[in-house]
């Protein structure tokens, strides 16, 4: 069997009658016996190292690894730098815990506090956070953080990412905030349905995506103007891509910026780790849950980093904690930081473009093909969204060549992306493949 | 030392990605950004360095002895991390059609089953990131238990006075009150204070056994039993199960719901703060609620299944921190039957040597044979000497060893609490007790001392006070 316990059976007895022990059972001899399981696990023996590679490459084996993807919808296929890897598994970084002795945990607290520059370089914010666990739990936080006594009444845009509303009516349900869904016309949020809604007393936020679940750049602008009128906060929620090149959301008077990081040096990863990025106003910096790093100095005047604003803290404060968030994404964070510096300004643009020029260029492709049509006019980003006769008949197509199509919708539509690793090449080709399809 | 920003040149770059090969008209510039981000311009040179140098600052479980107490710092075997990064985990998309991800769904079945087996529970979800995330999880699945029976009067949760603040703060988002249960002097749950507190409002429970101070509460049947006859619902907090795995179950001792930190207990790293795992395991009447979607297997494969009407919903975008399973996995089908009760065996082991060798100098909060875990309480130092559990630790960072979690629990003062885990060698604990020894030793000859360490760590003693006080979060171009 496999194990990890350096000691030797002699050296433990010796341990043991060092402490006037004869047998690790009499470690355990107060526990009542009624409580003892009194078998074996019922788990699997264990196994040497080759083993257990062999077992797990098998179940790994079972799952069909796509080498051009055309789908998104909250995971993005983009190209990792290999500085990312390299420096994201480095041993002291990885099996280092939460930088509580600020002493021998500089590294960690000092790439926290280059990320949250970075983060707040995105977005346009004050002030970010070291992360939380993903783009949908930064959003329900995020509207936690807008709740207050009086202000519970929650607006939030059907045209978000699904996991991220369900996320957000998950936490509503249970601290007992009113969620009001804002319905999707064209594709967009229908902030009109809203106006109606707004009261001075209840209204605590409204969440917005921007590019939202269907590609589509949303009037953050016009959003944030509406809900500040009756002193609730907005909250919009980016792609850290597309803010290469697009409006950032302190630019259209988001008060509360969150985002899913992954497609900052993530892999697919069947979904997680991911990571969540939060940054706000300074205004609102004490309301920010999870850690925060900060600069200061150490005795002789040296300059250092420390978790700071602890007062927020599920440990200072016990059941009035902004959050209760303890563990968060530190190491997706670092990733997302090494990606930042390996692209650069100029790099990051050059992603968010080719992005969008690409996704164009499909869309302009698949449209002229005929009996498919794109089903919104409005600007998108990197996804957009097609009508065609079989959806289905497409994407298996697409997949018995090799390919991720879009994801299809349950209305028949397919949500299309593309991303810098999707060549011209790939995309004449599928652009070919559902031309013959729908022929 | 400098930040990427200060290193940062303009005009270098790494070359990452080649010119775009189609060419399609930019969005007009009232869609765009004003300004670039001022985000580094560096070589991957530079940039490597940059993280070297940072990574000599940083004290992981690889650079020595990690005694936290609480966080359960063993060693983070290799070849889950090398499993973690197989293309079929790892290059999977999370919305790929079913029959495509079952390698995926397979892991997370038999994660599902084996976590299950190991905490006597019926049911698993692994979409909680973290602890205090499957806390919050499950203690949603408590709320929509007792409001799918009609009663909506449950509004308290019990927590021992020695509880990790995460359980009071996750009552807290749950939309629960917190009712604190008082400790009693030998560090257990005070089941009087308990029979008092349990009434028709009471959700539920949430405790930690080994508790807090590591000790087994041996009244545990009883305090289950307490809860169960008011109507409420015991909730298990992992964060100690690394004590009694294979040994004792939380299922067996009466807990309904538990999370695991799968991050702490099953090996996976903690990558300076996460990802983490909250898997959260639950017995048959609470399986209703869990969160969506759940995979199921029949003669066809594995399935993701939307089928849970009164699910609580989602707590966390797709399926969790995935490749944090994987590594648990690897690490529960390497360690096996056999090795999981082993690996809790000797924790208790070493901790239980470590505390002997120590408590004829230091002051035990609770002196009885410990699990894996002790606590040391510095008090009487502190008065007499006016060193404190602070300057203990600080003098531990010049010998190379991360101090234990201070100042915790609450009900413990001038606490240290050690874990030493299983995966430390005799010598290391040998050398870390002689450590303890001597700054005892120096606690009682030269206490002064204590207070200028450390002396050797990259950077001293900090400033805390005025970091909290002028917030400075960011790099000011």
């Amino acid at each position: 069997m496999g194990s990890y316990i350096p000691s030797t059976v002699k050296e433990r007895q010796e341990m043991l009658e060092s402490i006037g022990l004869s047998s690790i059972d009499q470690l355990f001899s107060h526990i009542p016996e009624e409580l003892k399981l009194d078998r074996e696990l019922d788990l699997p023996s264990g196994k040497s190292e080759m083993e257990v590679s062999r077992v797990m490459n098998n179940i790994a084996s079972h799952s069909v690894v796509f080498d051009s993807i055309f789908r998104g919808a909250g995971a993005y296929d983009h190209y990792i730098p290999s500085i990312v890897k390299s420096v994201t598994g480095k041993e002291e970084f990885v099996t280092a815990y939460t930088p509580y002795q600020a002493e021998i945990s500089q590294g960690v607290l000092q790439s926290i506090f280059e990320y949250q520059t970075m983060i707040c370089e995105l977005t346009g914010m004050d002030v970010s956070n070291a992360s939380v666990y993903d783009g949908a739990t930064a959003a329900a936080e995020a509207v936690n953080m807008c709740c207050e006594r009086s202000r519970q009444v929650v607006f939030c845009s059907e045209a978000a990412h699904p996991d991220n509303i369900r996320v957000i009516k998950t936490y509503c349900w249970a601290s007992g905030h009113q969620l009001v869904m804002v319905p999707v016309k064209d594709g967009k949020t229908d902030l009109s349905q809203i106006a109606g809604q707004l009261d001075k007393k209840t209204g605590a936020c409204l969440y917005i995506q921007s590019p939202n679940f269907f590609g589509q750049i949303e009037d953050v602008q016009q959003a944030a103007e509406l809900i500040h009128s009756v002193g609730a906060k907005l909250i919009c929620a980016c792609n850290p891509i597309a803010l290469g090149l697009l409006k950032t959301p302190a630019e259209q008077g988001a008060d509360i910026a969150v985002g899913e990081g992954q497609p900052l040096g993530m892999p697919l990863s069947f979904g997680g780790p991911y990571l969540g990025f939060m940054a706000t106003t300074s205004a609102m910096m004490r309301k920010l849950p999870g850690r925060i790093v900060g600069q200061t100095t150490d005795v002789d005047g040296k300059r250092a980093f420390v978790l700071t604003l602890q007062a927020r803290e599920q440990h200072i404060r016990r059941e009035k904690a902004s959050s209760n968030i303890c563990s968060n994404q530190a190491l997706c964070a670092m990733t997302a930081s090494v990606y930042l510096a390996a692209v650069g300004p100029d790099g990051l643009r050059q992603a968010a473009c080719s992005c969008y020029q690409k996704a164009h260029y499909l869309a302009e492709q698949l449209s002229q093909i005929e009996g498919v049509s794109l089903r919104y006019t409005g600007s998108f980003f990197h996804e957009f969204v097609t009508d065609q006769p079989d959806a289905a008949k497409v994407l298996d197509a697409l997949q018995k060549e090799g390919i991720l199509g879009g994801l299809p919708l349950e209305d028949g539509g397919i949500l299309w992306c593309a991303t810098e690793k999707n060549t011209k090449e790939d995309i004449d080709r599928v652009v070919e493949i559902v031309r013959k399809e729908l022929m | 030392m400098q930040l990427l920003f200060e290193r940062s040149h303009s005009g270098r770059k790494c070359t990452i990605l080649p010119e775009c090969d189609v060419s399609y008209q930019l969005p007009d510039a009232s869609l765009c950004r004003a300004q670039a981000p001022h985000l580094p311009q560096l070589s991957e040179n530079e940039i490597s360095r940059h993280y070297t140098e940072l990574a000599k600052q940083t004290h992981g479980v690889n650079d020595g002895f990690y005694p936290l107490g609480s966080c359960t710092m063993k060693y983070n075997p290799k070849i889950n991390d090398e499993m973690a990064a197989l293309p079929g985990f790892a290059k999977i998309h999370p919305l790929q059609p079913e029959e495509t991800a079952q390698g995926c769904l397979e892991a997370l079945y038999l994660a599902d089953r084996y976590f299950a087996e190991i905490t006597g529970m019926d049911a698993m979800t692994f979409q909680p990131a973290a602890g205090a995330h499957g806390e919050l999880t499950g203690l949603m699945l408590i709320k929509a238990y007792h409001e799918s029976r009609g009663d909506f009067e449950r509004k308290k949760i019990l927590v021992p006075d020695s509880a990790h603040g995460t359980n009071p703060a996750s009552a807290s988002m749950a939309g629960f009150q917190v009712v604190s249960i008082p400790s009693l002097p030998n560090g257990c749950v005070d089941t009087e204070a308990l029979r008092q507190a349990a009434d028709e409002h009471t959700a539920g429970l949430m405790l930690t056994n080994p508790n807090t101070v590591g000790l087994f509460d041996l009244n545990i049947s009883e305090i289950t039993s307490i809860v169960h006859n008011a109507g409420g619902l015991c909730y298990y907090d992992g964060a100690n199960l690394n004590a009694i795995m294979g040994i004792v179950r939380p299922g067996d001792m009466g807990f309904d719901v538990v999370h695991l930190n799968l991050h702490k207990t099953f090996s996976t790293p903690h990558g300076g703060g996460g990802p983490g795992s909250g898997a959260v395991g639950c017995k048959e009447m609470l399986k209703p609620f869990l969160p969506s979607p759940v995979v199921t297997k029949d003669e066809n494969g594995y399935h993701l299944c939307r089928c849970n009407p009164q699910s609580i919903g989602a707590v966390k975008e797709f399926y969790g921190n995935f490749l944090v399973v994987i590594r648990a996995l690897t690490y529960v089908l390497t360690l096996g039957k056999e090795g999981i009760p082993e690996a809790s065996s000797n924790a208790v082991l070493n901790c239980n040597y470590m505390m002997s060798h120590l408590k004829d100098i230091y002051e035990m909060a609770f002196d009885t044979g410990c699990m894996h875990e002790f606590v040391m309480t510095l008090e009487n130092l502190k008065k007499e000497k006016d060193v404190s559990a602070m300057d203990v630790a600080k003098a531990l960072l010049d010998n190379g060893i991360h101090p234990p979690t201070m100042y915790f629990p609450l009900i413990v003062h001038e606490a240290l609490m050690v874990e030493p885990t299983e995966t430390e060698p005799r010598e290391v604990l040998d050398h870390a007790i002689e450590v303890f020894r001597n700054i005892y030793e120096m606690a009682q000859t030269e206490p002064e001392k204590l207070h200028e360490m450390p002396l050797h760590t990259p950077v001293r003693r900090l400033d805390e006070v005025g970091a909290a006080r002028n917030p400075h979060l960011r790099f000011e171009f």
